[in-house]
Formats: structure tokens, C-alpha cells, sequence
């Protein structure tokens, strides 16, 4: 009886898992510029792995879900941080973003041209 | 004498969790290795840990933990909800300045973390003096809504945990 309702459980989570996997692949296909596409891969596919791990917590009962847990908090900003950074400095019209308070500079945008 | 051996007790800490995870079973030469590695490592990088970030409430730091994971929970469906049921015409991104006021580099590594991982907003850049993060919203129809939940629900928090 127990065996079956952590079954159900799993099965649920793995579900859960695939359709948030699938809606962030969706969302690349949607969305209309790079800048929001970035939001999708980084956002509801967190949620789908998260799911995903743990149903194989439940079913294996080991700690190592954690440490995947760990490393994709650690690696999934990061990327999606160089990601962004390389669109602000290359691909997106500095007059688009706002300025910075203080009138500090972004870091990763390019210098103003000179004026001639 | 200890804070000689674990000049950085925190890192020290995790990295030995870290490697009993790793190997995934609980013998004594894996105690040992773990503890050799939470005492080499901090030692060796130390010169890259000039001032050191003061953890003055760890527990206020696991609350933390559990309110991001809570969130990211939460406005992940809200995320999939404009994915699948907005028309992408409806969809008002936004690049958003938020003006930070943390202590340490780690301090606002973390908000940046935060920021990303908690879905609908994403942190694109840093000022040049450290005082400002640009971030972009998916769906931002009003902007000031959403700096105001990072600096009360996020910034404010993490000015408590390190000071």
C-alpha cells in the first residue's frame, strides 16, 4: 500500500517534470527576443529538474540529489549572467537599458563613442 | 588555534559535506580525505578571501535558503503561465535598475543569484561602482513594483545576514 502511493508520488513528480521541461523548451520556440528567451531555460526548467530530482530522492534515497541541487543553484545564474552580459555589450542599444544610479556605468557595456 | 587550522570555518564546513556527498558513503577514509580537503583548501585560496564576508546571523541565512526555494516554486508557474497563455504581443520585458546597498561582493553575489534563479526577473548587469544591478523582467507592467519586492523581500534580508 505505502510502496504504491510513493510510486504514485514519483510518477506525479516525473510528470511534473517532463511538462515544466517541455514549457521552457516551449518558451524558446515563443518568445519574441533573445533577452526573454533567456528567462525560459533558466526559470521553468529549474522547477522541472527540481521535480525530477526529487522523485529520485524518494526512489533512491541518496544524498547526491542535493549536490546536483547545489551545483545547478550555483552554475544556472551564472551562465544565464554571461549570457546577458554578452547581449547588453554587443546586441542591444545602449539607449534601451536604463542608467545606473549615481551615474555609474554598466560594467559590461560599451564605452560611449566619441564625439567627432 | 582552531582559527588557525579553519581560517574560514564556513567553507571549510561545506567543502567537507561536500566531499562526504560526493562520495556517497560514510567510511573513515572518507572522513579523513574530507577533513584533509576542508583544511587544505581554505588555506591555499586564502589569498583570494582578502576580507572576508561576516556571517553575523547562519541561521537567518538557511530562512533565506528557504524562502528563494519557496519562490522559485511559486513564480515558476507563474513563469510558464505567461509562456503558454500570454500572446507575445501582451509580453512587457523591461531592463529595471535597482539600486543595492550591500556590505560585501559576496553579499551581492548572492542577491545576484537570487535574482535570476527566482523566475520572472534576471540579472543582466553590474554598475561599474558596484551600486546598481540591471536586471530584465519577462513581465514587468509595472517596474517599480517589482525593485521594490527585490529590495524588501531579498536585499533587506541578506543586509541582516551579513553586516
Amino acid at each position: 500500500m505505502i510502496g504504491t502511493a510513493l510510486d504514485l508520488i514519483i510518477a506525479a513528480l516525473l510528470v511534473l517534470g517532463g511538462i515544466f521541461g517541455l514549457i521552457g523548451s516551449f518558451g524558446l520556440l515563443r518568445l519574441r527576443d533573445a533577452m526573454q528567451r533567456l528567462h525560459a531555460p533558466t526559470k521553468a526548467s529549474t522547477v522541472g529538474l527540481g521535480a525530477v530530482l526529487i522523485a529520485s530522492a524518494i526512489a533512491g534515497g541518496s544524498w547526491q540529489e542535493v549536490l546536483v541541487t547545489l551545483f545547478i543553484f550555483l552554475t544556472a545564474p551564472l551562465t544565464a549572467l554571461y549570457l546577458a552580459k554578452t547581449l547588453i555589450h554587443g546586441h542591444i542599444n545602449p539607449s534601451d537599458v536604463p542608467p545606473a544610479a549615481n551615474g555609474a556605468q554598466w560594467a559590461a557595456q560599451p564605452p560611449v563613442a566619441q564625439k567627432q | 588555534m582552531i582559527a588557525k587550522i579553519f581560517p574560514h570555518p564556513y567553507l571549510s564546513l561545506t567543502l567537507g559535506v561536500l566531499w562526504m556527498l560526493l562520495v556517497n558513503r560514510l567510511a573513515v577514509g572518507s572522513l579523513v580525505m574530507a577533513t584533509i580537503l576542508a583544511i587544505a583548501i581554505p588555506h591555499i585560496s586564502a589569498a583570494y578571501w582578502p576580507a572576508r564576508p561576516r556571517l553575523v546571523r547562519p541561521m537567518a541565512l538557511l530562512g533565506y535558503i528557504g524562502l528563494v526555494l519557496h519562490d522559485v516554486v511559486v513564480s515558476s508557474f507563474a513563469v510558464a503561465k505567461i509562456i503558454l497563455f500570454m500572446p507575445p504581443a501582451q509580453i512587457k520585458s523591461a531592463f529595471i535598475t535597482v539600486p543595492i546597498d550591500l556590505p560585501s561582493p559576496e553579499a551581492i553575489t548572492l542577491l545576484a543569484g537570487t535574482i535570476t534563479m527566482t523566475p520572472g526577473t534576471l540579472t543582466v548587469d553590474i554598475a561599474a561602482d558596484g551600486r546598481s544591478l540591471l536586471i530584465h523582467s519577462l513581465h514587468a507592467p509595472d517596474q517599480g513594483a517589482i525593485r521594490d519586492e527585490i529590495k524588501s523581500r531579498y536585499e533587506a534580508r541578506l543586509k541582516r545576514i551579513f553586516a
